[in-house]
């Protein structure tokens, strides 16, 4: 067994024992010489996935952090490299980033913002991570980035769609891959007519926090835009777990298109508690009563069964995007087939977004020939890429978000296997879905200058 | 008029899940005198029970199908049922359709057991311990119970379907004059709530009626000159145990296709079923009841947008502030008995 | 000395001396070692908490281990303390003391009202009722008083209240001239400077927030035993042994109860007001029940009634807390390394489901255990093991507890 140092288990052996030992924390004190936080000194670099372990999204943080491990896999030359072989930058080599082996340290973001907060200070200040990413909620992303922003790290956004993280709560230092939720709307908009017709009248259920907040106000504004009208929007407490008695006056209000503005748990009990109600099967107006669930995921489908059948959402990517849409999605089969070979099972867009804003932050470090945050936030601002999945796309200097196409999906009636529950009805290029820097919906805040730290 | 009447009936099926939790949560506490703070793990246990008999009725054979490819470009794998295979195909399908009420056969025997195994091997030690003992020990029992199924299980929730048959919700409105879909109903929810009805009858029937509820009666009005009589009141005390874990199971089977199960749907109830149990007063069976299905039906109004319209974010708080008013103006809850739990 | 026994002076000491060396006691692992990444404590964020979270538990004990109430809704004075130290950064400046002392005040006022109404009741009917108080306030500083979009944004909801380049901060600056966010101080010395010390392989860190924060944890704890032995605390012990007895006797113990219930009110909102120097940013989870639940069980795992037990308990959990969720697997590989292939690959599987995302399991069954074996809490522990050493017999133990049972009496 000694003579091999190729098994997965030998290699991250020698690489986290070499990280713990050289990567120093030096977090804001007095003995950093390169001038930033965390500068890493030995052959190794330490990045840190802060991922949701317990709570309602522990399955999408196991998600992520797959991915992670994954992404750390290729950077360091192992597995069959996956993504790096379509991404339209060739710096990575598979030789860690910069000459310098990846380790990873891991924490529990439990969905809370103080947790979550908590965790990424102990990768910071113990292990010397220079990175933070993952997580999957908005909340969480927005505390996180500010966090990393003020101790001088890079914060890789993982599943956040809320307007706010590039909006008003836009950091120099923090940077999403993930759409938002004014492209959602944007993207769904067009589809919506095309399937719904231009006179609908629209009733909002609203999960009570930040993030329904704005997907509301987004949806709203943009399929009043198509001439629809909002009968009510009713926000419904976080804590709920039956929506009954939010949705039974639905039907009544004079509305003929139902949209939940939940994620996760939440979605799956509303859409679950709709359909008992007898919703899909209604007639309101004289048209079919239709129910919109405006962000969707391969999760929220699996919990929601065959109720999700025939409901219209939005995705960042879906694994079968390259199959059905061409080569535009490069890098969609490569990533599902080494994910899928590793685990299993095909991999979800949280998934996909944590390795893209993996291999991203490895490839800016690359190209800029620093660690330092600033030289990374520069190298990434009004990056151009592609073959990481998702077509074409551009990290916008200005706001540190990323713009790229947005597919419009579908539950499936007859799901052939238990992976395969949605379908994508549309994709929406870019120029549709992109808007100014300045736009109402993401004003009221600035990104700030890059904090190296130390 | 249509909307109150449509909440009403929401209301009465929130109140009878929390009057099913409220009931088991003050059988233990009557007889036992212990907080059991793993209750609501028991009603998520009991949900589970329903997802289970779901996946081994499922259980199927895998043969590989050359024709067709999977996402990885491997031949796809077609799986059919054991039970179709045995029983016919519709027969079959039939068996998986009706999981959940078939859950309710196999999880009346799990769930007494547990609730044996939960009293003898650990709530016993803790008659004579502080409250606050009590509280600790079953709630760290309650995390570790949810963690487990967690392992097992993941944390996502799992789709649970009733039977074809009860699906989509009937039309009340039109029977007494109201416009059609003025007021539906979904036909599973009046099966929950005619469920919960006939559970606390048989509980109530059964400590009133037989001997055995008497004595369980006495036990719990005076434990000690019962157990002077010479009546082993303590392996009686542990069946009552049995019984309240199999209402709480039961309640969690039942639930399984309102809301689709997950781990820590437990915890979203326990917070919710003390305050029922403390607004109907600690240790009143009916007080439970009657708590249950109130806290459910003003809840039920709260979440009306006129009522939110006047009261902003009026649904968030209802059952605290109501529970507040209950404590304040009657000290012992709607139906408490003096001394219990005030010390 | 000090007013103080010479029992408890020495106790008083050992806690000095252990907050003033935590630095080198909490990380004794070399760094680098596989152990050191596993079980070293010694950072600043951590040894924050220890203290902060000690202060909270102190606080908590003075109401539950002297009078025996029960309040489940503690975690509502701790979030009320945060939010208003972040509101003081928000708009008079970034030193400490002005927010400090707000959330002392602040959470004090809201104890004197929740405990007026709450103390009208005695047993779980009072838990309940602080329980309800706590969750309404949790509730509303999600959604309702937390919408960004109306005017009255007090918490910002899920997100949780933040610093912004934007703020007044009338008596200090808005943005740094680097256009960033200043950082909280004490007159100048800002929270997170740290100290390295290097010694060999060893790494100590020294970090004046730490430090700040033993010092008050320190104050904290001298009040605490003051109280403890003050004929106030003896009046308190009177309530919990029994009541009724009490208002027999023509004396009326409201005061007394209520004066223990917002003194441990403002301990938890000093804490959450530390919480929030160390940390500017408020979220409502700290008000959830959960959170008042942990508050309980750091006390009952410490040692209700004792003097030392809650900074044991809180030290305890924090400890666990944020260790095991940190394991995952490759960590395990590397620590196990050691061990021949096939052993370690079965040994990692065995710990698998206890750490990283099992740490919640790993936490309820330390729970389990040290309730089920331990009714007095680590206190209790610490004894049995001090009695070990001391090579005291059993039999005389036993006589002891008995005659300070009967003491206590």
């Amino acid at each position: 067994m000694s003579n091999s140092n190729f098994t997965r288990r030998g290699v991250l052996k020698t690489g986290t024992i070499a990280g713990a030992g050289l990567a120093l924390p030096t977090y804001l004190s007095a003995a950093a010489h390169e001038g930033f936080t965390n500068a890493p000194t030995g052959d190794t670099v330490t990045l840190g996935f802060n991922v949701p372990q317990s709570g309602p999204y522990a399955d999408e943080g196991m998600d992520e952090l797959r991915a992670f491990e994954l992404a750390v896999e290729h950077l360091n030359g192992q597995g069959d490299g996956g993504m790096l072989s379509t991404f339209s930058s060739k710096v990575l080599d598979g030789t860690g980033i910069m000459g310098k082996k990846v380790g990873f340290v891991s924490g529990d973001t439990q969905t809370k913002s103080d947790a979550a907060r908590a965790s990424a200070k102990s990768m910071i200040e113990k292990d010397g991570a220079i990175m933070i990413s993952g997580g999957s909620s908005s909340g969480v992303a927005v505390a996180v980035q500010g966090l990393c922003q003020e101790a001088g790290v890079i914060f890789m956004a993982g599943l956040t769609h809320s307007n706010d993280t590039t909006g008003k709560d836009k950091k120099a230092n923090g940077f999403r891959h993930f759409f938002n939720a004014y492209m959602s709307a944007a993207a769904l908009a067009p589809v919506l007519e095309q399937l719904y017709g231009k006179d609908r009248r629209a009733y909002h259920l609203t999960a009570d926090y930040t993030w329904g907040w704005t997907q509301e106000e987004s949806i709203a504004a943009a399929t009043e835009a198509l001439g629809w009208e909002t009968v009510e929007k009713v926000r419904t407490p976080l804590a709920s777990t039956d929506f009954s008695s939010y949705i039974a006056p639905v039907l009544n209000s004079g509305a003929d298109v139902l949209v939940l503005n939940h994620y996760g748990g939440n979605m799956v009990n509303s859409l679950t508690n709709a359909v008992q109600f007898g919703l899909r099967e209604k007639q309101a107006n004289g048209k079919n009563f239709e129910i919109v669930v405006p962000l969707y995921s391969e999760l929220m489908a699996k919990g929601a069964g065959r109720n999700i059948a025939g409901i219209v959402g939005s995705q960042n990517w879906d694994w079968k995007l390259e199959n059905e849409k061409g080569d535009r999605y490069a890098g969609t089969n490569a990533f599902v087939q080494s994910f899928g070979e590793k685990y299993g099972f095909p991999p979800s867009q949280a998934a996909q977004t944590c390795y893209a804003q993996t291999l991203l932050y490895a490839d800016a470090v690359t190209r800029a020939g620093s660690f330092n945050p600033c030289a990374v936030v520069e190298a990434l601002e009004d990056f151009e890429f592609d073959g990481l999945g998702n077509g074409p796309t551009l990290y916008r200097g200005g706001d540190h978000q990323c713009f790229k196409d947005v597919i419009v999906v579908r539950g499936k009636e007859n799901p052939e296997n238990e992976f395969d529950l949605v379908e994508i009805v549309e994709v929406t290029p870019t120029d549709q879905v992109t808007y100014p820097v300045d736009h109402p919906m993401f004003s009221g805040g600035a990104l700030g200058s890059c904090n190296p730290g130390a | 008029m249509d909307q109150i009447i449509l909440q009403f009936l929401n209301g009465l099926d929130k109140g009878s899940a929390y009057a099913l939790i409220a009931l088991g949560l003050t059988l233990i506490f009557g007889t036992l005198g212990v907080v059991n703070f793993a209750h609501g793990a028991l009603f998520m246990i009991g949900a589970f029970c329903a997802v289970t008999v779901q996946r081994i009725l499922t259980l199927s054979t895998v043969v590989e199908d050359p024709t067709k490819t999977d996402f990885l470009g491997n031949p796809s794998k077609i799986s059919t049922p054991y039970v179709e295979s045995w029983f016919g195909p519709e027969t079959g399908a039939a068996l998986i359709d009706w999981s959940v009420p078939l859950a309710i056969v196999f999880a009346i025997p799990i769930m007494v057991v547990l609730g044996f195994i939960m009293e003898r091997g650990l709530i016993k030690h803790f008659y004579k311990r502080p409250h606050a003992d009590q509280i600790l020990v079953t709630f760290g029992l309650a995390i570790v119970l949810q963690e487990v199924i967690k392992a097992f299980y993941g944390a996502n929730p799992i789709p649970t379907g009733a039977p074809e048959v009860f699906r989509g919700s009937f039309d009340f409105g039109v029977l007494i004059g109201f416009d059609p879909n003025a007021i539906i109903y979904p036909y599973w929810r009046m099966v929950y709530f005619a469920f919960a009805a006939v559970i606390i009858g048989a509980v109530f029937a059964f400590l009133q009626f037989t001997t055995f509820g008497m004595v369980v009666r006495a036990g719990m009005a005076d434990r000690e000159t019962v157990g002077l009589l010479g009546i082993n009141i303590d392996r009686r005390f542990t069946i009552m145990f049995g019984i309240a874990a199999a209402v709480a199971g039961l309640a969690g089977v039942m639930y399984a296709p309102i809301n689709s199960p997950n781990y820590h749907m437990g915890m979203d109830f326990l917070v919710l079923s003390f305050v029922v149990v403390v607004v109907g007063g600690m240790g009143s069976l009916p007080g439970a009841v009657l708590a249950g299905f109130l806290l459910g039906i003003l809840e039920a109004f709260a979440s009306m947008n006129e009522v939110k319209a006047i009261f902003p974010g009026i649904d968030q708080i209802i059952i605290y502030v109501v529970a507040i008013i209950i404590i304040l103006i009657r000290p012992r809850g709607l139906m408490g008995r003096k001394g219990v739990m005030e010390e | 000395m000090l007013g103080l026994t010479k029992k408890d002076f020495t106790m008083f000491i050992v806690v000095i001396v252990m907050v003033a060396l935590a630095p080198f006691l909490l990380n004794p692992f070399p760094q680098g070692s596989s152990l050191a990444q596993m079980f070293n404590a010694g950072y600043p964020d951590l040894m924050q908490r220890f203290v902060i979270f000690g202060i909270l538990v102190i606080g908590f004990n003075i109401l539950f281990g002297l009078t025996g109430y029960l309040s489940f809704g503690h975690a509502a004075f701790l979030g009320v303390g945060s939010y208003s130290a972040v509101w003081m950064f928000k708009l008079l400046g970034m030193n400490v003391i002005p927010g400090i002392l707000l959330s002392m005040v602040v959470a004090g006022i809201f104890a004197l009202a929740i405990g007026y109404v709450s103390l009208r009741r005695s047993g779980i009917y009072f838990s309940i009722l602080t329980l309800a108080f706590a969750q309404m306030s949790y509730n509303l500083a999600y959604s309702v008083l937390g919408n960004p979009a109306s005017n009255f944004n007090l918490t910002n909801g899920e997100t949780g209240l933040q610093l912004l380049l934007t703020d007044p901060r009338i008596l200090g600056q808005s943005t740094t001239p680097d256009g960033s966010l200043p950082v909280t101080n004490f007159f100048g010395i800002a929270m997170r400077d740290s100290y390295d010390l290097r010694m060999g392989d060893w790494l100590f860190t020294f970090n004046a927030g730490y430090y700040l924060c033993g010092v008050i944890m320190l104050i904290s704890f001298y009040i605490s035993i003051r109280i403890f032995r003050s004929p106030f605390g003896m009046m308190l012990r009177a309530v919990k042994s029994n009541q009724q007895r009490m208002n027999y006797t023509g004396l009326n113990t409201k005061p007394y109860t209520l004066a223990a219930f917002v003194i441990s009110g403002i301990y938890a909102g000093l804490a959450g007001g530390l919480l929030s120097s160390m940390d500017p940013l408020a979220g409502a989870e700290r008000m959830h029940w959960t959170a008042s639940g942990e508050i309980v069980i750091m006390a009952i795992l410490g040692g209700v009634g004792t003097l030392i037990g809650p900074i044991l308990g809180a030290g305890f959990n924090e400890y666990f807390k944020n260790i095991l969720s940190k394991i995952n697997d490759s960590v395990l590989h590397q620590w196990l390394g050691f061990l021949p292939d096939g052993i370690e690959d079965f040994l990692v599987t065995i710990i698998h489901p206890f750490v990283g995302k099992g740490w919640h399991l790993t936490l309820g069954l330390l729970f389990m255990i040290v309730i089920i074996f331990l009714p007095g809490g680590l206190v209790q522990g610490g004894q049995k093991l001090g009695r070990k050493i001391s090579g005291r017999s059993r039999r005389d133990a036993a006589k002891a507890a008995e005659q300070s049972k009967s003491a206590a009496e």
